[in-house]
């Protein structure tokens, strides 16, 4: 009797552990390399009365929904440098990427086109030389800088010392109107 | 399944893997070829033979014992009985044992200490110092010298002179990884923010295969590498070709490859020594195609293999760090032409 009801309750508890997606590794890129499917406005206004057209391609959800590529996300900022010029978020040359200021706009699609793109002070475009998926993991990675992310998802731990608490333990500071306001239609996300 | 036929097929499927340590002879502890591994085989051997031989004697002493047990009519006529004879030769059979399991024992640990000094003896008279660093799932191997330029970094092919001492200094850039190349010497771990060493010496040339030995991952299986013994003037042959910068491209489609390289995104990971490239994420590629492997002996090295494994390396060895870099047929076949180049 005992036995069984707890082989139930450890059955149960597999069950549940397969149901957890937030560490699914997928390692095959869905797609060829993109350029533009994502259309994101750096401006809330637009002619007419209606806000900008903004269309998104939904991958925001695979990448800031998977502790896996946020944690990839996490070594690719080093691994290419992008530390060099922000530090780790705090910013250096390049503008602070942990707070809520955003020149171009904090939204996950705003900060892919940042990097594919570059901006026209000092951020250099990695279109073509940083693979799209790997452009996806960055820019979900720097939305968990500011807390953006949900903490069962953000990077927990650093394998050094660091000045700041980790990614999951950081008071979220939703994109604000920094430089530019952003669109209108995503408001602050 | 039952009763002797049962028993059979277990004793068959239980010996079957003993059948194949001996198959596989380029990494194996008992093929040993450098003075570590054959001083530790031979302790292996010593210390196997003379457990062996112990236990048939402590078999022998049972089944003695059990067969000179008193019947159950005697033991029930007279319970208590002693007998004075066999009392006393046990008396010095017991002694005797304990004296010769403390001698023994004594003997052991000294065989062992010796090894330990034999392994330890190799410190200090190198004469090739090498960086390894590990890396999920591939090993960064630099050859260091009081000359800059004689130092250079390449990646899971190890070359070493026949006879010399080699110290191999071990860190790692991640996770726990494990130096192990069971026919030259035993394991030492690659741990992040500490250094570790190994002393390698091989008698005898030849190719010995070397494996991670430290889970650390996905593809940890796919993380081997080879430690290639040469004659020492065919090292030191190796190792000018290696301090050489990249060949340049030969033919149009090797050009054009070397563009590609450099536009797409390898750059970014790869050093080719003498091109603008120099990433640091991926392994040396300066001479990428004068190794007998691909991606840490995941592959044997071929124009057919390095094309696939570009293609879409994620295929070969899913949750690798190399990504897949969209690359056009005639873009791929370029820069495969350009990398099989890299001699
Ligand atoms: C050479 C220095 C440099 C490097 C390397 C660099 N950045 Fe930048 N980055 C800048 C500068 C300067 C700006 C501000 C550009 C502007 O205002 O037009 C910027 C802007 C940005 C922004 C926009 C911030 C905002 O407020 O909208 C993001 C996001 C960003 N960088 C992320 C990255 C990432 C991720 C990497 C690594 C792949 C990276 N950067 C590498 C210099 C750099
Ligand atoms: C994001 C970084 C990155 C990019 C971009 C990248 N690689 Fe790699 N590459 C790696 C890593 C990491 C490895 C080691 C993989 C392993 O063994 O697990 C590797 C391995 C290799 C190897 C096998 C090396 C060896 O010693 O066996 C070749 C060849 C190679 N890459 C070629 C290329 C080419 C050509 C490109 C451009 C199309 C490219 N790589 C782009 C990171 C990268
Ligand atoms: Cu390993």
């Amino acid at each position: 009797m005992m036995r069984s009801a707890a082989s139930t309750v450890l059955l149960a508890a597999l069950l549940l552990t397969s149901g957890c997606e937030r560490e699914k590794r997928e390692f095959k890129s869905e797609r060829a390399e993109s350029g533009d499917r994502d259309e994101v406005a750096l401006s809330s206004l637009s002619p007419g009365a209606t806000p900008p057209q903004v269309a998104t391609s939904g991958r925001a959800a695979t990448f800031e929904g998977n502790a896996y590529h946020v944690a990839q996300g996490k070594r690719l900022f080093t691994w290419f440098n992008c530390n060099g010029c922000h530090a780790m978020g705090g910013g250096d040359s390049g503008p602070p990427l942990m707070d809520d200021k955003w020149i171009y706009g904090g939204t996950i699609e705003n900060i892919v086109a940042t990097i594919r793109e570059g901006r026209p002070n000092g951020m250099p475009s990695f279109r073509g030389k940083i693979p799209d998926d790997q452009i996806w993991e960055i820019a979900a990675f720097v939305r968990s800088m500011g807390g953006n992310l949900s903490k069962n998802v953000a990077p927990q731990r650093n394998d050094d010392l660091n000045p700041f608490p980790a990614e999951n333990r950081r008071p979220p500071s939703p994109p604000t109107t920094g430089g530019q306001p952003l669109p209108a239609s995503r408001g602050t996300q | 399944m039952s009763g002797r036929a049962g028993n059979v097929r277990f004793v068959l499927v239980v010996s079957a893997p003993l059948g194949l340590t001996a198959c596989n002879v380029w990494q194996s502890a008992l093929d040993a070829h450098g003075q570590s591994a054959e001083a530790v085989l031979r302790q292996f051997y010593g210390f196997t033979a003379l457990s062996a031989g112990i236990w048939l004697l402590v078999i022998f002493a049972m089944i003695g014992a059990l067969r000179r047990r008193r019947s159950l009519a005697e033991r029930l006529a007279a319970p208590l009985e002693r007998r004075s004879r066999p009392e006393a030769f046990a008396t010095i059979a017991v002694s005797t044992a304990i004296g010769l399991t403390a001698a023994i024992l004594i003997g052991l640990t000294t065989w062992s200490f010796m090894t330990g000094r034999t392994l330890a003896s190799l410190r200090g008279r190198e004469t090739l110092t090498l960086l390894v660093t590990g890396d999920q799932w591939w090993w960064q191997v630099r050859y260091e010298d009081s000359q800059a330029n004689r130092t250079f970094t390449t990646a899971n092919e190890i070359h070493i002179p026949v006879g010399q001492p080699v110290k191999v200094k071990l860190e790692s850039n991640d996770v726990i990884h494990s130096f192990w190349v069971p026919s030259l010497a035993g394991k030492e771990d690659l741990i992040p923010g500490h250094q570790n060493e190994i002393y390698l010496k091989a008698e005898r040339p030849g190719v010995y295969r070397g494996q991670c030995a430290e889970f650390c991952g996905y593809q940890h299986a796919h993380m081997s590498f080879l430690v290639v013994a040469d004659e020492i003037p065919d090292f030191e042959a190796w190792r000018s070709r290696q301090v050489a910068t990249a060949a340049s491209p030969t033919g149009e489609e090797a050009a054009a490859g070397q563009r590609v390289f450099l536009s797409r995104g390898c750059s970014i990971c790869h050093t080719v020594r003498g091109t603008p490239a120099g990433g640091k994420v991926g392994p040396d590629l300066t001479h990428v195609a004068s190794r007998k492997t691909v991606a840490a002996g995941t592959l044997p090295l071929s124009r057919g293999s390095l094309a696939a494994w570009i293609a879409d390396p994620q295929a070969i060895k899913p949750g690798t760090n190399m990504p897949r870099v969209a690359l056009d047929p005639d873009e791929l076949n370029a820069v495969v032409a350009y990398v099989a180049g890299l001699q």
